[in-house]
């Protein structure tokens, strides 16, 4: 993997303020674009696959190997691998399906385990040093993700509740006068199967986007402020504490994206299997 | 890279259109994301979960198992602990009971040896009585034969001599006490 895969393609190139007075080279999106490594065509589809694809199957394998270690040959009184992996498990079942869905949460736990320890070891791998990068930050991840729990969330609450009784609680609530539903339904259908998919990708999509960017900016103008007078190197000094902070505080949005992802996908479940 | 930067001005010169959409949804990119979350999901709903979910259940069960071997236990003592104070309280009865008998027993024993020898008593008495009697009896009558033979002696003795010398007539009735006394020894050694 040579520099031009590892590296973004927009990342600006280093200049100094002083004394070339050139300016700002601020980050753009481009800096969430990496060359492929190689590049296929399945079916009339082209796959570029670069660092972002990568990083997500290097996640993937990472998760799957860790719990497959740590609950393949789960004991009553667990090891220390298992002990660190059950808590993980218990939170999930706990904390989340049974938190908002009660004793039905267990049947989803399966799914809320994949979709909250998935999404948080890739947002994760944005602080981790030479990936840097999180693939949930490039909008089709979240997106494939949250499509994954739409399409299960509708067809359950049709399944569970029958078609007439889903859409009815989906968009007419109760204890509203009769003429008020004429603004209702139409407001609460594209809020509850249009605007929260979007929703609920962009909201994990655009917290990661925002955290890269805003650790790239930082990260840049520590570079371009060095110079070798008292603002420069203040302003490096100051800027680079900055991106570090910023890393420290993505550690913990990672995380709290990964929960309210997941949250959420309890919460619509939930939303699907009973009428409320 | 160095061709890439001749390039940028050229880029730049076209305007913002070079940068690319963050907003885009490259089809290959969400068919990858599909995949890899199934690949996953199932791998781990497979391979992983099934393990944690049966050691949960059965320390669960452990547990469990072990509330209710406790609450047994528990039971069983309790129903020990009642059976042992039902034995004490009977045998505190019983006690009681035994102590009750030999009471009632002593005084039956003790009225039954008063009554006997108050009955011996009496018999003893009874038969001394008789005795005494008896021997009473005997005494008089042979006194009775003893001082008429007496007096038939002293009467033929007083007959017989003369009275008139006073050391006669007092001979005679020493004789006549030593004779009687020399009898009633007799008497008393017959007896």
């Amino acid at each position: 993997m040579a520099a031009e895969h590892l590296i973004a393609d927009g990342v600006p190139q280093g200049c100094h303020l002083f004394p070339s007075g050139c300016g700002f080279p601020a980050p753009g999106a481009g800096i969430f674009d990496f060359t492929p490594l190689w590049k296929f065509q399945v079916f009339g589809i082209d796959f570029g696959i670069g660092k972002p694809i990568i990083l997500l199957l290097i996640a993937c394998a990472a998760l799957v190997i860790f719990f497959v270690a740590a609950f393949r040959n789960a004991k009553v009184v667990p090891g220390r691998l298992q002990s660190v992996g059950e808590y993980g498990y218990l939170f999930v079942r706990d904390g989340i399906a049974r938190d908002t869905m009660g004793k039905a949460g267990d049947a989803f736990v399966p799914l809320l385990f994949a979709l909250f320890f998935l999404v948080w070891v890739v947002n994760f791998l944005g602080i981790v040093p030479f990936a840097q990068f999180a693939p949930t930050s490039r909008f089709a991840i979240p997106v494939a993700f949250a499509a994954i729990v739409y399409l299960l969330w509708v067809p359950v609450g049709m399944i569970k509740q029958g078609p007439g009784k889903f859409m009815k609680m989906m968009t007419m609530p109760p204890d509203v006068p009769k003429l008020m539903y004429v603004l209702l339904i139409p407001i609460e259908f594209v809020s509850n199967f249009l605007v929260r998919p979007f929703t609920h990708s962009v909201r994990l999509f655009a917290n990661m986007f925002a955290g890269h960017l805003l650790i790239v900016s930082f990260s840049v103008a520590a570079w371009y402020l060095w110079s070798p007078n008292i603002i420069g190197i203040a302003g490096s000094i100051a800027s680079l504490l900055v991106a570090i902070v910023l890393v420290l505080f993505e550690i913990l949005i990672q995380a709290l994206q990964a929960y309210v992802f997941a949250l959420l996908t309890a919460v619509y479940i939930n939303d699907a299997l009973h009428a409320h | 890279m160095n061709s890439l930067n001749a390039l940028l001005p050229l880029l730049a010169a076209e305007g913002g259109e070079s940068e690319p959409n963050v907003l885009a949804i490259p089809l290959s990119e969400l068919i990858i994301g599909l995949v890899a979350f199934f690949v996953v999901f199932g791998l781990l709903a497979k391979l992983a979960l099934p393990g944690i979910r049966k050691a949960l259940d059965e320390r669960t069960a452990a547990i469990e198992g072990g509330i209710s071997r406790a609450e047994n236990a528990q039971a069983e003592a309790d129903a020990l602990k009642a059976q042992y104070q039902q034995a004490l309280a009977d045998a505190r009865h019983e006690a009681a009971a035994i102590r009750a008998q030999a009471q009632a027993d002593k005084t039956a024993i003790l009225e039954e040896a008063r009554r006997e020898a108050a009955e011996a008593a009496a018999g003893i008495r009874a038969r001394a009585e008789a005795t005494i009697e008896a021997e009473r009896a005997t005494t008089v009558a042979a006194l009775q034969r003893h001082v008429g033979d007496l007096a038939v002696q002293l009467a033929g003795k007083v007959v017989g001599e003369q009275l008139s010398d006073d050391e006669r007539a007092r001979a005679t009735v020493d004789r006549f006490l030593a004779d009687l006394e020399e009898q009633a020894a007799a008497t008393g050694v017959a007896r």
